[in-house]
């Protein structure tokens, strides 16, 4: 016989009160780790996906002179003509500290060519980079591939009255369209697209490109580092990062987390309350059995161990319970989020904050009602029997 | 030779603001081995001079003296050990912990001791022998009788061997059969050399004992001097 058998005893005896406590923390646990399980699956894929929507980090051909257009607006005269790009020095790219950050690289080549009397603008690209960075695009028909193929802009399909499966010469040569891009609102509405490398045969620029788009991003490592390590390894070129995009995505991922750990905070609080109200409602009920403890020479840190022993017990257990919960829960949700792409890792830093959490929690809301039980005056007590 | 010694020892309650006493200045003295009776009506001071000897009411005033020991100069936690050590409880309702069975409410005192598992057992099976329940062990309070209560409440109250056993109306709860019963085991404790001071509103309970002392509003009234010729004093 000792204090941890009194105690299981009492949890045996009042099992009512023990479920519901091991319930009200298994609920608590639960939500918080459900949440911060999903917000760390679906945050992961949401990185990994937005990684590839868009770009964040630009090379261009080094000028000296600022540019004189604004949202596709050409002001004055200023015509420039920059070096274009040695395609084989993207090769370099690869050498960079933060390569493996570096989700695509889409390059792609620019020029004016002439169709039926008028000046439109060819991109050569490169389509499966191309295709998957702009995600926004909508096209009716599919994505260039190879040979003499082109993507038309909504405002080149209307001036010329193309449609799909139509021919259209260029520079002597006849390239079939293939797919036809519904109206973006942006300049990509002027376009003709075309892959690579026949862009670069028809505009006679044979081993360059005019600008490269890379999506890149990771949480330690500052775009400005990698901007850095370009420009290292990419003399000659010009290397940007476009700020917005960065911190909007980081803005995004910061937030759901704020969002799950204000949720996790609140149960936590709320669990706490649970415990601490539970257990002094324990400790006036047990009153008089206190009263005997004391009488027959229990010591305060006697009772005091028994209350807390009682509160950790059901705390781990209620932490056990609600850490598999958790979870469980994640598993079951995460088919039905994100496209079910997310998948969930096990954490065993999550497992073991989740359980000594619950521990802590229920300890600090018991220790209250616990020293109030310890300092019971036994003649106090003892006069409720 | 004096177990118990209490010297001019007051107790004051603060009741609904009212300043009330129990205990006026009382000085008794109880020789060891001796079975004390304590009589009086309701409010004469019984279980306040029951809680005074028993370590769990500081007195407003005056030295309680068992065994030598000053009680109330000793700090909380080592009146907590007087209690396990010196003292034995016997309360009127018995008050056995309704979650553990017999031996379990028996070890109760002795969880807090260093004895190993087994001694405990042992002890508290043969204490439970010794009142009459050796095949009731095993049994949860509410699956015994009342007298089968009271005598688990003994043997708990004995099992680390105290000098003195503090009995608080221990048949009030019984009829009378039982109640001879438990009367009977506390005189054959008492035979056994074992100090007793038992609180009563029974008569027929003083047959077993060899001193009576009555008490009235705080004040002992009637004493009978024990065997061995100690006298009590009301001031």
């Amino acid at each position: 016989m000792r204090l941890e058998n009194i105690v299981l005893h009492n949890l045996r005896r009042r099992k009512g009160r023990a479920i519901f406590l091991v319930i009200g923390l298994l609920i608590g646990v639960a939500t918080v780790v459900t949440l911060l399980s999903l917000t760390d699956a679906l945050g992961e894929n949401a990185q990994h996906e937005m990684e590839k929507f868009g770009a964040n980090i630009i090379l261009s051909p080094h000028s000296d002179q600022l540019a004189l257009n604004y949202g596709g607006l050409q002001l004055g005269g200023v015509s420039l003509v920059a070096e274009e790009i040695k395609q084989s020095s993207l090769v370099n790219i690869d050498s960079i500290p933060n390569r493996r950050n570096i989700a695509l690289i889409a390059p792609k080549v620019l020029g004016a060519i002439d169709v039926e009397g008028q000046r439109v603008m060819m991109m050569g690209v490169d389509p499966v980079a191309e295709f998957k960075l702009k995600r926004w695009w909508s096209i009716v028909g599919r994505p260039v591939q190879q040979g003499r193929e082109l993507v038309v802009g909504n405002a080149v399909a209307q001036r010329f009255n193309l449609a799909m499966g139509d021919t259209l010469k260029i520079t002597g040569q006849d390239f079939t369209v293939v797919g036809l891009l519904a109206k973006t609102g942006s300049q990509d509405d002027q376009l003709l697209i075309a892959p690579l490398s026949v862009a670069q045969e028809t505009l006679g620029k044979e081993g360059v490109v005019s600008m490269v788009e890379i999506a890149a991003l990771c949480h330690d490592c500052p775009v400005e580092d990698m901007v850095h390590q370009l420009q290292t390894v990419l003399p000659g070129v010009d290397v940007q990062a476009v700020q917005q995009v960065v911190k909007t995505r980081m803005h995004a991922l910061d937030q759901f987390r704020v969002f799950a750990w204000g949720v996790a905070v609140t149960v936590v609080i709320i669990g706490a309350l649970l415990v601490f109200v539970t257990m002094m409602g324990a400790i006036s009920e047990r009153t008089r059995e206190i009263g005997i403890f004391r009488a027959i020479g229990y010591r305060r840190r006697h009772v005091l161990h028994l209350v807390l022993m009682e509160a950790a017990i059901v705390s781990a257990l209620g932490g056990v319970l609600g850490y598999l919960s958790g979870v469980t829960a994640t598993l079951a949700a995460l088919p039905f989020l994100d496209g079910g792409k997310a998948t969930w890792q096990w954490n065993p830093t999550l497992a073991a904050t989740a359980v000594v959490a619950a521990v802590v929690v229920g300890l600090i809301a018991s220790l209250q009602p616990a020293l109030r039980a310890s300092r019971l005056e036994p003649s106090e007590a003892l006069r409720a029997l | 030779m004096s177990l118990i010694k209490l010297e001019q020892v007051t107790k004051h309650y603060i009741n609904g603001g009212d300043c009330v006493t129990a205990l006026h200045e009382m000085t008794l003295s109880v020789n060891e081995g001796t079975f004390l009776g304590v009589m009086g009506p309701s409010g004469s001071g019984k279980s306040t001079l029951l809680s005074v000897l028993g370590a769990l009411t500081n007195p407003s005033s005056g030295t309680v003296t068992i065994d030598g020991i000053d009680v109330y100069g000793l700090s909380q936690e080592k009146q907590a050990d007087f209690r396990r050590e010196y003292l034995g409880f016997i309360f009127q309702s018995h008050n056995l912990i309704s979650y553990l069975n017999a031996l379990e409410n028996v070890m109760l005192p002795l969880a807090v001791t260093k004895l190993s598992t087994a001694e405990k057992r042992q002890r508290a099976s043969s204490m439970l022998e010794r009142v009459g329940l050796p095949d009731r062990m095993l049994h949860l309070p509410q699956q015994l009788s009342g007298g089968e209560q009271e005598r688990v409440a003994i043997a708990r109250a004995l099992v680390n061997n105290p000098p003195l056993l503090l009995a608080d109306e221990p048949t009030g709860s019984l009829d009378s059969a039982t109640s001879q019963q438990v009367m009977n085991l506390l005189a054959e404790l008492h035979q056994g050399g074992q100090t007793i001071v038992m609180v009563t509103h029974n008569r027929e309970n003083l047959e077993w004992v060899d001193r009576t002392v009555s008490l009235r509003d705080g004040f002992i009234e009637k004493d009978t001097s024990d065997a061995s010729g100690t006298l009590a004093q009301a001031m």
